[in-house]
């Protein structure tokens, strides 16, 4: 057992894990963050997806003790409870992105990025970066049709 | 004293006014929870519980003789606290089936621990709870099993041969049963045929796998004896009685809850090893267990969906009117009948396969069959994609035969709207609906006579374009009730609702039907708001949790917005009739003489000479009750306002919680119970228009547009629907071009997670095209036809009809699905002369199912 030490959506997470235990179930089960799920265990589906000092990681695969210092958000960080919903997350609703809701944390936290690096991505744009995140709900329609409006949401100026 | 009682708090009184019910395409309501990271399954539920740590010991061997089982190093293992082997679970009842074919004289039911034997690849020997999932892990590779392999069998085909394997002692030939439904003179129509078309066709077996797999939570109460028992579940009060059965828990002590369902797609119907595992563990232990299935283990230990061989024939006259349809399906069972396993191709592909078409003469034998594989159960359309594939690839071949537009030939030969309701040669009654404008909605959609003119111009220039149609009529809403036992379904045809509006007018909804994604926290409100008159937003729908809910069905078969809906309609109706007679009362008014709009009751302004007279009359009754009240307590009832001519429902619910001043003998309250039990199955429709081009060098299919346009009746949130329709067709898609559960010969999964098991993603599809038409059933209030499956049954079909479509001017004429790059490519050379040595094709390739070979 190691002590492990990270920052998590801003603020200093601390905990004990076993070496072998993977960066979602310390999220998870460690800090009660069960906004982040878990659909394959082997990286394929991507319902995992946190952002690991900015990048999308998929947490499932990552172990907790890499993370050691590290900025991790989760998409309970994306915005505070009672703050209105963080653009991205305004798009999945409006556009009707999410039918069982198990995919969509990871769906989210990868399309923020998506939108950071990308800008306005186009619909092919879009369906090439997702190939990291299965929904097996909505035939991606309205998942894509979200993140071209999320992400020209995140485009405007924020005021 | 102003008896109206006028809430003081806001918000107390619901915005009235805005419309926002049934037809409005509203985002649902639930989303914000799960956007923040607020969702509630099972497995959140677990995350934060000191729950005990369930892993289950599975069988690696597709069919063997158990020797031993030991456990008792495991036991010992650190953190281990308990450990289930068959032995400890002799007394504890087999899973029960739940939809045996009718007919079907055995039964063999999948034991919670393989007892003497294992019969697939997968099936659980022993469970170990410990106080974390790697203790639980560790001590499970210390369990020491002695099998006796014995020979598999891992296709219909060869399990129905005289030398197979047998895998159920009491069961020859592996045959489950001998479905046949036959209407007409099938003879005479052949007999009197032009033209035959006669094909093998393979109905590939696929997974459902929704994104969570199976999970289950479960605490038992030893001081009061009581299961509170948590689980990925689309039935929860059938999945409730099976286990009570099975542990022998009486259901009053029984609280079985289904939060957030992370997709079910029928894979979720079926009733488990694991529940039953759970619980057991739990009973011992007396701590709470808890078990999530791995990916790789949900595709050993979850039912598959599909998997049939049919060989069918169909008979027509060369003006492209069809006489007959005959055949014999060779359907999967799997290793045991579990859960609605053969119910699936018996009854829902039996009586299915004439489509949306008049073909007055049919002849079709469904044979259930067991091999050495995971057992088969519903998946999305459960049958009805399996007789729509069937009867969709007849109908273009013909079209072909005949060298007929493959649109007009359908439209030629639908169930015409007038002639509705029409009873089917094997069974059923079509309702309503009108197939030849659903078809041409979805022509028009395509721009269909122009995707033909460029198909002719791009052939010229060496480009394989392919344009696929299905069209598709399915029973949606199995019921009534009364017909369930005659087709063997130990289940109910109802569903029920209760309505209950709270004292400042908002209401909550309970329903027995089990939302998996699909919505039914916002459609379900709709449909009340717009009976109740406010909105949806003021309304909270509980579903999945038997002690809240104590009688319900569950979600399956399209049938919740038809029966659940329709439940929730009633109800709310009976709430505004009582609503409206308190109204009345503090208006003193007949009910009748009231218009209710805006959540407002109001006097109409035009009741007439009676409605006068009766209200005089009511004025001068009403002063009779403070006259009594006085003499009997002393004290003066507060002097009623009755001048009003108008009280809103928040006023009535207020009244009708506080019981001050409601008309004599009524009781308090606006909470109403309905079970509605429909008079008959639906049957939804629609129609798909595919375009794809076929790489030739590559034998890569892409799917450049997909038009679908359904008819699901009423609609409650046009939003919704579109969701289900989108995601239904990518399903159906996956099946058709990418997706197979493969087993090799001995019954080896040659299939371990996502990343061999090849589900659509985002690039692979493209956006859908929708549109609906509108027939509205008679069966049911709402007018509503189910639509969650739909798109999954049309889906498949029209893509390898526009595949096919595709390859047509090289002559090939079949190609096995799922259609992958490696199969099209193969076809491709083999059409050219390319022999199949050559193409690297295999012997049994040609001759046989894909069944028991590698997916190319």
């Amino acid at each position: 057992m190691s002590e492990v030490s990270m920052s998590v959506n801003g603020r200093t997470a601390r905990g004990v894990v076993e070496g072998r235990t993977m960066l979602v179930d310390f999220l998870r089960e460690g800090l009660g963050l069960t906004g982040t799920h878990v659909g394959c265990d082997t990286t394929q589906c991507g319902a995992c997806v946190v952002h690991v000092n900015g990048l999308p990681m998929k947490s499932c695969t990552m172990l907790a003790l890499q993370c050691e210092g590290a900025d991790v958000t989760t998409i309970e960080g994306l915005a505070a409870n009672g703050a209105p919903l963080h653009p991205m997350q305004a798009a999945f609703r409006e556009h009707h992105a999410l039918q069982c809701g198990y995919c969509t944390s990871g769906m989210v936290m990868m399309a923020v990025d998506i939108a950071r690096r990308i800008g306005e991505p186009d619909e092919a744009t879009i369906r090439e970066e997702l190939k990291g995140n299965i929904c097996r709900c909505t035939g991606y329609h309205h998942i894509v049709e979200a993140i071209a409006a999320g992400a020209k949401a995140m485009a405007l100026p924020q005021t | 004293m102003d008896s109206r009682l006028v809430p003081s708090q806001p918000p107390a009184t619901p915005p009235y006014g805005e419309r926002a019910g049934i037809g409005d395409r509203i985002p649902r309501l639930e989303d914000e929870r799960y956007l923040r990271g607020g969702s509630r399954y099972v497995s959140d539920l677990i995350a934060t519980s000191r729950a005990l740590r369930v892993r289950v010991l599975r069988s690696p061997h597709a069919h063997a003789r158990i020797v031993s089982v030991d456990a008792s190093s495991a036991r010992t293992f650190p953190g281990v606290v308990g450990v289930l082997t068959p032995d400890e679970v002799m007394n504890v009842g087999d899973l029960p089936c739940e939809w045996a074919a009718p007919g079907m004289a055995v039964v063999p039911l999948h034991p919670v621990l393989a007892r003497d034997r294992t019969r697939y690849v997968g099936q659980p020997i022993a469970a170990v709870a410990a106080e974390t999932t790697h203790a639980a892990d560790d001590a499970l590779g210390a369990i020491a099993v002695a099998y006796d392999p014995l020979p598999a069998v891992a296709d219909q085909e060869v399990a129905i041969k005289e030398a197979a394997p047998r895998l159920h002692d009491a069961v020859p030939g592996n045959v489950a049963f001998r479905f046949r439904r036959t209407g007409g003179d099938v003879g005479r129509a052949f007999a009197d045929a032009e033209i035959v078309i006669r094909r093998r066709l393979t109905n590939s077996r696929v997974s459902p796998a929704p994104l969570e797999g199976r999970v289950v939570l479960s605490d038992f109460d030893p001081r009061a004896g009581r299961l509170t028992h948590y689980t990925s579940s689309q039935l929860p009060h059938t999945h409730a009685r099976l286990l009570g059965g099975c542990i022998g828990l009486p259901l009053h002590k029984l609280r079985l809850v289904a939060p957030d369902i992370g997709g079910g797609f029928g894979a979720k119907l079926g009733f488990y090893a694991e529940d039953v595992l759970c619980a057991l563990l739990s009973m011992r232990t007396g701590r709470p267990c808890a078990w999530s299935e791995g990916r790789g283990e949900s595709f050993l230990a979850t039912t598959h969906g599909r998997d049939q061989i049919q060989y069918v024939e169909l008979a027509a006259r060369r003006d492209g009117r069809v006489l007959g349809l005959r055949g014999r399906v060779i359907a999967d069972l799997g290793a045991y009948a579990l859960g609605m396993g053969p119910g699936v191709p018996s009854i829902n592909t039996g009586i299915s396969v004439t489509g949306p078409y008049d073909i007055p003469h049919a002849d079709i034998e469904i044979i259930g069959v067991y091999t050495n594989r995971t057992p088969t159960g519903p998946y999305r359309g459960a049958g009805h994609p399996e007789a729509t594939f069937l009867i969709e690839r007849l109908m273009d071949d013909l079209a072909r035969e005949l060298e007929r537009d493959p649109a007009e030939l359908r439209r030629a030969n639908f169930v015409s709207s007038a002639a509705m309701p029409h009873r089917l040669p094997t069974g059923f009654t079509l309702d309503s609906g009108d197939y030849a404008a659903n078809l041409d909605a979805a022509l028009a959609l395509a721009s269909y006579a122009d995707l033909r003119r460029r198909q002719v111009r791009l052939r010229a220039e060496g480009r394989y374009l392919g344009i696929g149609l299905a069209t598709f009529s399915a029973s949606s809403a199995a019921s009534p009730s009364i017909a369930m036992g005659a087709i063997g379904f130990a289940m109910t045809g109802h569903e029920g609702a209760r309505v209950v509006v709270h004292a400042d007018g908002r209401a909550t909804v309970f329903c027995g039907a089990q939302s998996t994604g699909q919505g039914h926290a916002t459609s379900l409100a709709q449909i009340a708001a717009s009976v109740l008159g406010i909105l949806p937003n003021d309304i909270e729908v509980v579903e999945g949790d038997t002690q809240v809910v104590p009688l319900g069905t569950g979600t399956f078969n399209s049938r919740s917005m038809a029966v659940g809906g329709s439940a929730v309609y009633e109800a709310a109706h009976r709430i505004i009739h009582k609503a409206r007679r308190i109204a009345a009362y503090k208006l003193q008014r007949r009910p009748r003489d009231l218009v209710y709009e805006g959540g407002v009751f109001s006097v109409n302004a035009h009741a007439g000479a009676t409605a006068s007279i009766a209200h005089a009359t009511k004025r001068v009754v009403q002063k009779v009750v403070p006259l009594v009240f006085k003499r009997r307590s002393g004290f003066e009832l507060p002097t009623m306002q009755r001048a009003a001519d108008a009280v809103t429902f928040a006023e009535v619910a207020r009244e009708a919680h506080l019981g001050h001043d409601l008309p004599l003998g009524m009781a308090p309250g606006l909470d109403e119970t309905y079970f509605f039990d429909p008079k008959d199955v639906v049957f939804d429709y629609g129609a798909h228009v595919v375009l794809v081009e076929v790489d030739t060098d590559t034998g890569h299919v892409a799917l450049l547009r997909h038009v679908v346009v359904d008819d699901c009746g009423r609609v409650i949130n046009p939003l919704l629907v579109e969701g289900q329709v989108h995601g239904g067709a990518a399903q159906g898609i996956g099946q058709a071009l990418m997706e197979a559960m493969v087993h090799d010969g001995n019954g080896e999964p040659l299939v371990s997670g996502f990343n061999d098991y090849a589900m659509p993603r985002a690039a692979d599809l493209p956006l859908f095209e929708t549109g609906r038409t509108e027939v509205r059933t008679p069966a049911n209030p709402l007018g509503a036809r189910g639509v969650g499956e739909g798109a999954t049954i049309g889906a498949t079909p029209a893509v390898v009809n526009a595949v096919l479509d595709a390859l047509a001017p090289l002559g090939v004429t079949d190609i096995s699905i799922p259609m992958t790059p490696m199969r099209v490519w193969r076809a491709i050379r083999a059409a050219r002369g390319v022999s199949a040595a050559d193409v690297g094709e295999r012997e049994s390739d040609r001759s046989r199912s894909t069944v028991g070979l590698p997916i190319d």
